[in-house]
């Protein structure tokens, strides 16, 4: 007991890998023990991080269950982890669902092995960066993260059609989506690996914990021939990127709908659900700590941004055809209130109305967490019996499905932001939060509201109201309702939407106090 | 008390999820449960109330209890429930109606009848055909998706209870949106239905319309009061604060002279206004009142509770809550805002009701107008008079959507009987002699409509009414005054017109012959409303007719909920006479109008801009859905994103292929490859392909080779050497 309690959070970060070792070694026909093994093995790190949920005191500052090992002691970099409320919720959010999206991945059959071989290192490179407190150890698992899931795309993602790039040029969608999520990625962190190299090499220390005093006290003379304000600005701006692509905020986020629709049903559960949270975290850990002053120069601009993806994300989702693409586009949307947050939360840091706004930008990472990695694992359920996402293909399929109907309508509530399911309580705090901070911004916001709303009907319209299409009640196609393998990956999901809709404070507590010592003034 | 309180909407809720959940495959129990679950509250609210009432200054006294929620920073923002006197008179009437309501749904939707032939979920129920004595009959057929329906009026009622035992604006924002959502799918509740589809759509649109506006207003209220619980707000300290404070400071400070408007115009009328808006999407007011006449789509029972007792209550109580804030604006802007789309709606609606065939539109324009009715009266500043509307309204309209509801019932009775399937049972022209046919839907709908035009005292419509009247004139606002005695005109003019067409001559289709009364379980609700529909006026008689031998009991007791209690206004003969005239004079002319028309040729006010509703459903679609589809279709996703975004960035690709073609084509090849790996390997090559031919092996060869060479050397000796 006393190990685990020890190295508790290195047992949560290696054990997915030792589980695909584990599932490399079983035979490769017996698709049952695969999956039943990988999922089995995958509750190990979520049942662990609710032990570490219970074990967490959120009343104590500073990092938790830290760990710290040498690693690369040439450059003064270690492998140093430790959680705050903050990565503690996301670390809770990735176990979750992890689990849930390899319980979600039952209908794979095509190599296996491989797919859940690299899903589980997936979620160890995704915990990997929530719980880094060293900036090259952060940078290593943010990177980690991208090379399964550019093969969950490429090779398990869907096979048909196809995307033309420039006149005559068509290339197969699932390899142009996976290309475009690397290299988008990839050239967006770039920048970042210079900062984080410019803050190493000058502190001769990539700790978080170190770097957040020395960099912030580090204001007056030259750097690089070039003054501090400027390398700082200049930094600030790599860093953004590196993120705003990850988030997605507008115009960056044009990788994500291809991505999100190619990736098989689990690929876009984890993306949506996790990969998406990777930016607007490192917001959060990052940006915000280091750059407080330019924050709040640029909290106007990047307020402009996510403004931008609320409206303009609601606005495509409503245009969409293809219901996973629009499912999609409503990440943009959602996420654009995340950053509205972290923008509002930049601009006046440390007052009531900076934490409100934080508040409700974290547990909307949550939410968002919950209710897109729900609403894609639903298109991926309607997918795989019809093998269409062509929302004009479907229409009023509710009597066929009604089970399936009311756990959709469900989940498109949570995703609108329906009060009484958790989506509205995170929406609330960032609009409260932001309205006296950034009014204007705030108020334009309201047309992505109205919009969210428009674009989630538009789903259940074409879904499931309206005249039957007979096509799928003819015995060849006929329709068949949501299984209990799949009920069971939803249940989960529905319940916490319920919960956190009704009573909060549980989670918001957490996060609550980790905000407050996180930006103290 | 308190923890009643706390208890009184959670049974709907649990048999919301009972129903769904567990027991939705046995339609017996789902109705009992949902309709248990509703006695149960509207028991608990009767508790509530009596104590209320037995309370001595219940306006100070009133049940309050509040829980920590949501952490905010160092502190926390309760939530919790408040019985004041305005919610306690608001949750009676919502008690009885919800309960009455949930009865009727149980004959409405034929329980106890055979499925039907080819019934499908998502469709109206057709009929079965039963074989009595080897003759076979059609009869109605239960409907199909009988336990949902159960399961959504639950849920409905649990967000009519929050929203009005809510002590803050947040848990009844909450309640607000949970009935939105019911309101959607129980008028989409005929999925399958085209119309019924986007009429739910609709709804939910534009509600949420006004309720962005709304969330705007808590958002700022909340930001500048740091609570958003009333009994906090609404202290005269923060009143005055909010009624003080200049809600666009910029603009009162850059330009105080091109808007003498902006330089006073308050906080608390800014944000009384954002939460108005609110109001004027959810009781479907001018110019957010689209929705509400496609919303006839739900069955009947919906209509009454969605139309007339609940939600678009739920509006208007929202409003009257938030009167103090209205009033506290020093410029008096947003009482006037209020005042003006009370009054028009309560004619403009008034207009379009004339031109109606549909015996539920008839009522839906009806609604709206009366809606009007007292979102006016709030804005003249008659705070008990809007409360008093609100409960008398809620009774007749939903007996009258309930009788309604009866009529169309018995005429699908006979539509199955005649097998007449292409007469329409909700077009008024197909109807008449009804009241000998189903004489207590007749009686009571009489009773209903009466109270609707304000028939004079008897009716509890004529009390309510009156007292608008007499605010409206007596505080001055002589426009509204006139705008609404010229409403009230009509109204009493086409509810006679609605009744005359309905119950009165002879039968004008052989369906309406055959129409026949419908099950207790619907007449019994009837009944009760009814008796509500009169008995309700009584508290609220003003004093100067029972003349001090009975105080008006309503006044008294809802005015306490204010800071202050209002005064009542002087009596005056004009207001009176007013109310007395437009009543008995609209009910006598359309008797006179209608008594021998027959069909909708011999109607003169079928006028085509009354009858498309002066063509906003156009207006609207040209104006904001054709743009907001362009922008959705084409603009965002096509252009932006596919062409201008990834555009650059496939041209940027593009450019890098092609730099990697030209390194490819012009220096690798040629310079590396050709010239200095390719050339080199070749230039080696070529020499030894040249060597080659010397080595061939051959004996002779290396002779001539060997003598030529020996020759060379010679000549080159002895040349070189004479030349030295």
């Amino acid at each position: 007991m006393a190990f685990i309690n020890q190295h508790l959070l290195s047992l949560i970060l290696f054990f997915p890998v030792l589980a695909a070792v584990i599932v490399l070694c079983l035979p490769k026909d017996n698709l049952k023990a695969i999956h039943w093994t990988a999922f089995g093995l995958s509750l190990v790190p979520f049942l662990l991080t609710i032990y570490l949920w219970i074990q967490f005191k959120a009343g104590e500052t500073g990092f938790q269950f830290q760990e710290q090992a040498a690693w690369y002691a040439a450059i003064h970099s270690t492998f140093h982890i430790g959680v705050d409320g903050l990565s503690l919720t996301m670390v809770l959010l990735t176990t979750l669902l992890t689990p849930l999206a390899l319980l979600a991945s039952f209908s794979i059959t095509d190599r296996l092995k491989v797919y859940m071989f690299l899903f589980l290192l997936l979620e160890t490179g995704m915990l990997g960066v929530f719980m880094s407190l060293d900036l090259l150890i952060f940078f290593v698992f943010w990177e980690v993260g991208l090379v399964p899931m550019y093969f969950l795309i490429n090779q398990w993602g869907s096979e048909k059609g196809e995307r033309e790039i420039w006149k005559g040029v068509k290339v197969q969608s699932r390899n142009y989506a996976s290309l475009k999520f690397i290299i988008f990625t990839m050239g967006g962190s770039l920048g970042l690996l210079l900062a984080i190299q410019l803050l190493g090499v000058l502190f001769q220390n990539y700790d978080l914990p170190v770097l957040y005093q020395k960099w912030n006290s580090y204001t007056t003379g030259t750097l690089l021939g070039l003054p501090v304000e400027t390398v700082k600005t200049i930094a600030f701006w790599a860093f953004v990127i590196a993120f705003a692509v990850k988030v997605p905020v507008w115009p960056f986020h044009t990788w994500l709908p291809d991505a999100h629709t190619e990736a098989p049903t689990a690929g876009s559960m984890i993306l949506a659900g996790v990969l998406l949270k990777l930016g607007a975290y490192g917001f959060l850990r990052l940006v915000l700590p280091l750059y407080p002053v330019e924050s709040a120069r640029y909290a106007g601009w990047l307020a402009f941004l996510a403004v931008m993806a609320i409206v303009f994300g609601a606005f495509a989702a409503y245009g969409q055809k293809d219901f996973k693409r629009l499912v999609a586009y409503s990440s943009v949307n959602h996420m654009g209130f995340v950053l509205l947050g972290i923008a509002a939360a930049a601009k006046a840091i440390g007052t009531q109305n900076a934490t409100i706004a934080l508040n409700g930008a974290v547990l909307q990472m949550f939410n968002h967490g919950l209710s897109a990695a729900g609403m894609f694992f639903l298109v991926g359920v309607i997918y795989e019996r019809t093998h269409t996402r062509n929302l004009e293909d479907y229409g009023g399929l509710f009597p066929l499905v009604p089970v399936y109907g009311g756990i959709l309508i469900f989940t498109s509530m949570a995703s609108l932001g329906l009060p009484g399911l958790n989506g509205f309580i995170s929406e609330f705090l960032v609009v409260r939060g932001s309205w006296p901070i950034l009014t204007v911004y705030t108020a334009i916001a309201m047309l992505g509201l109205l919009f969210t709303g428009v674009y989630i009907l538009k789903g259940i319209k074409n879904v499931l109201h309206g005249p039957l299409n007979e096509h799928w009640t003819e015995p060849e196609h006929k329709l068949t309702e949501i299984n209990t393998r799949e009920i069971f990956v939803m249940a989960p999901l529905m319940a916490l939407i319920l919960v956190i809709g009704v009573y909060p404070a549980w989670i918001l507590d957490v996060i609550n106090k980790a905000m407050l010592m996180l930006f103290k003034v | 008390m308190n923890f009643l309180i706390w208890l009184l909407p959670l049974p709907p809720l649990l048999a919301f999820f009972a129903i769904i959940l567990f027991t939705n495959k046995n339609k017996a129990l789902s109705h009992g449960l949902a309709v248990g679950a509703a006695g149960l509250s509207w028991l608990g609210s009767m508790i509530v109330f009596v104590r209320a009432v037995g309370t001595q200054e219940f306006g100070k006294h009133f049940f309050e209890s509040a829980v920590n929620w949501l952490p905010t920073g160092n502190t926390w923002f309760q939530i919790g429930v408040r019985v004041d006197p305005l919610s306690a008179v608001v949750l009676f009437f919502v008690a009885w109606t919800v309960l009455a309501i949930f009865v009727y749904s149980i004959g409405y939707h034929n329980f106890g009848q055979p499925k039907g032939d080819h019934d499908l979920p998502g469709l109206p129920p057709h009929g079965a055909t039963i074989d009595e004595d080897g003759h076979k009959h059609s009869v109605p057929s239960i409907e199909p998706m009988y336990s949902r329906f159960f399961a959504f009026i639950s849920l409905f009622a649990f967000g009519m209870f929050t929203l009005v035992v809510s002590n803050n604006l947040l848990t009844m924002f909450v309640g607000w949106e949970i009935m939105g959502l019911c309101s959607y799918l129980l008028i989409g509740f005929w999925y399958g239905k085209k119309s019924a589809r986007d009429a739910a759509i609709k709804a939910f649109i534009t509600t949420r319309v006004g309720d962005v506006f709304m969330l705007l207003g808590i958002a700022w209220l909340y930001s500048y009061t740091g609570t958003l619980t009333f009994s906090q707000i609404f202290t005269p300290d923060v009143l005055q604060k909010l009624g003080n404070a200049v809600a666009f400071p910029l603009m009162a400070m850059r330009a105080p002279a091109l808007w003498p408007f902006f330089s006073r115009f308050s906080v608390a009328g800014a944000i009384g206004i954002l939460l108005f808006i609110g109001t004027v999407g959810k009781s479907a007011q001018f110019p957010l009142h689209v929705w509400l006449p496609d919303a006839m789509e739900g069955p009947t029972p919906v209509s009454a509770m969605i139309h007339a007792a609940t939600m678009v209550s739920a509006g208007v109580y929202v409003a009257i809550r938030v009167f103090p804030l209205l009033q506290a604006d020093v410029t008096g802007t947003a009482l006037a805002v209020v005042a003006f789309i009370g009054a028009f709606t309560a004619l403009f609606a008034a207009t379009i009701a004339v031109a109606q065939n549909d015996i539920k539109k008839v009522l839906a324009y009806s609604t709206i107008s009366q809606l009007g009715f007292m979102i006016a009266a709030l804005g003249v500043g008659a705070y008990v008079a809007a409360s008093f509307h609100l409960v008398t309204h809620a009774f007749f309209k939903a007996l009258l959507f309930l009788g309604s509801g009866s009529v169309i019932h018995g005429m699908e009775h006979g539509v199955l009987h005649t097998g007449a399937k292409q007469v329409d049972a909700q077009d008024m022209f197909n109807m008449g002699g009804l009241r000998k046919k189903m004489p207590i839907t007749f009686w009571t709908f009489l009773i209903g409509g009466f109270a609707l035009s304000g028939f004079p005292v008897l009716t509890a419509g004529f009390w309510s009414k009156d007292e608008i009247f007499a605010e409206a004139f007596g505080n001055g606002h002589l426009v509204v005054f006139f705008v609404l005695a010229l409403a009230a005109f009509l109204t009493a003019f086409y509810t006679m017109r609605q009744i005359t067409l309905t119950f009165l001559g002879e039968p004008r289709t052989r369906v309406a012959e055959h129409a026949s009364e419908t099950t207790w379980t619907m007449t019994l609700p009837l009944v009760v409303l009814a008796v509500f529909a009169v008995g309700v006026g009584w508290v609220g008689m003003p004093e100067w007719f029972t003349g001090g031998l009975l105080p008006n009991w309503f006044h008294g007791f809802v005015g306490q909920t204010l800071a202050e209690l209002p005064e009542e206004v002087a009596f005056n003969w004009i207001p009176v006479v007013t109310s007395l005239f437009v009543a008995l004079g609209g009910l006598f002319f359309g008797w006179l109008a209608y008594r021998n028309v027959t069909t909708p040729a011999e109607d003169r006010l079928q006028i085509p801009v009354l009858k498309n509703k002066y063509y906003f459903d156009e207006i609207y679609n040209f104006l904001f859905v054709r743009p907001a589809l362009w922008i959705s279709e084409k603009f965002t996703s096509l252009y932006m994103d596919q062409i201008v975004i990834d555009g650059f960035l496939h041209n940027l690709a593009r450019f890098s292929l092609f730099l990697g073609h030209a390194f490819r084509n012009y220096f690798d090849k040629p310079v590396i490859n050709e010239f200095l790996g390719d050339g080199a390997g070749r230039t080696v090559k070529a020499s030894g392909s040249g060597l080659r031919k010397i080595q061939a092996g051959r004996v002779q060869y290396y002779m001539v080779v060997s003598i030529l060479m020996l020759a060379l050397f010679a000549f080159l000796y002895f040349f070189l050497k004479a030349g030295m």
